[in-house]
């Protein structure tokens, strides 16, 4: 008798999915300002020194990469202060360089094993026999392509 | 009035949206790429017969484990080190058939002879830091690059491009096949008028 119907009640109304696209974005939006693309997880102090006459380090498939520095805070109790050779992800003393490179050099395709370059991504405060090391092991594989890879800046960064 | 529920949205396109902008972020982004000073070792087997250089055609740099600099046995400051090596390679104080037609130096006798002679020696101590290594490795290689600057601008002046701006589009892969063959020729000829002659003795435990 009523003229108005009762709305029917008790069933639950559908989602909205209206603000899913937003949330999609909202994590696009995070990973792309944040994702920082990384070979490798560095253990040791990695201050590139500055210059500004270099050259790019482009093809990435020829590259073989060293890293070397005193060890970052979290290893700093367990392999002491002195500066030391990264390869891949772990510690490595300098006659197993040799060795890495060879290593290295064997899993590359045939074409690129004469074209390898290494770059030697070295902390600023590193003395230079390390580096000096570093080069002499390079030698005796015949690794002779360099790169020393810097941050872009004036070479007045480097001296105090 | 009775009571109207609110029209639906229609979100059926906003999936398009994020493909448009998913595909102009895949589109621009760049991935950093490294960059440094490239180098080249010396071979490790002994050369047999050392060719004999003349004293006067090499300029030495040391560098002690106090990071000092003795450029040409004299103490000096890294922010000459630039003016001092371009003056050395620049210099073409040779005759006849070792003269340097294109130098623009002193000429004077008692320097370098020509810039195909012209060797620097770098030699360093174990206690040397890096960044200063670094610092002298980037002046003497901005020394080459000046003059390598200077020779390409005067030969080749409708590029418009300096020596170092040719090289780096000659190691861009997007450059096209057809300046890549263009600029080869070029560029090896300019580097064959300075050629980059830097010698680094073994490093030294003393001084």
């Amino acid at each position: 008798m009523s003229k108005f119907k009762k709305k029917k009640s008790g069933e639950l109304p559908p989602v909205n999915t209206a603000s899913l696209p937003d949330i999609v974005f909202m994590l696009l939006f995070f990973f792309m300002v944040a994702t920082v693309m990384r070979d490798s997880t560095l253990m040791v102090a990695n201050r590139l020194p500055a210059a500004d006459q270099v050259q790019k380090l482009d093809k990435k498939d020829r590259v073989m990469y060293i890293y070397a520095g005193k060890p970052s805070d979290r290893y700093k109790d367990k392999y002491g202060t002195s500066a030391k050779i990264q390869l891949n992800d772990k510690f490595a003393s300098v006659n197993e360089v040799a060795a890495f490179i060879l290593a290295e050099r064997a899993a590359k395709r045939q074409e690129l094993q004469n074209v390898l370059t290494t770059a030697l991504k070295v902390d600023s405060d590193t003395k230079m026999g390390l580096v000096q090391d570093i080069k002499q092991e390079l030698r005796k594989v015949s690794a002779l392509k360099i790169n020393y890879t810097t941050r872009l800046g004036d070479y007045t960064q480097n001296i105090n | 009035m009775a009571k109207r529920s609110a029209p639906e949205v229609n979100a059926g396109s906003m999936a398009d949206i994020a493909f448009l902008l998913l595909i102009f972020f895949l589109v621009t982004t760049t991935i950093e790429t490294d960059s440094g000073l490239n180098r080249k070792l010396p071979p490790m087997e002994d050369q047999v017969d050392p060719p004999i250089i003349r004293e006067k055609n090499i300029f030495t740099v040391v560098v002690n484990k106090n990071d000092q600099l003795l450029v040409e046995e004299e103490l000096s400051d890294i922010k000459d080190l630039r003016s001092l090596a371009v003056a050395f390679l620049d210099n073409g104080g040779g005759v006849a058939e070792e003269a340097c037609d294109y130098c623009q130096g002193e000429r004077d006798e008692s320097s370098s002879d020509n810039p195909d002679k012209a060797i620097i020696s770098l030699k360093n101590n174990r206690e040397t830091s890096y960044k200063v290594y670094i610092a002298i490795q980037n002046e003497l290689v901005a020394a080459y690059n000046e003059l390598r600057n200077r020779e390409f601008s005067r030969l080749y002046p409708s590029l418009r491009l300096s020596f170092v701006d040719a090289l780096n589009k000659y190691n861009d892969p997007r450059t096209s096949a057809n300046d890549f063959k263009d600029l080869k020729p070029k560029l090896d000829l300019v580097k064959q008028m300075f050629p980059q002659k830097l010698s680094e003795a073994e490093p030294s435990k003393t001084n």
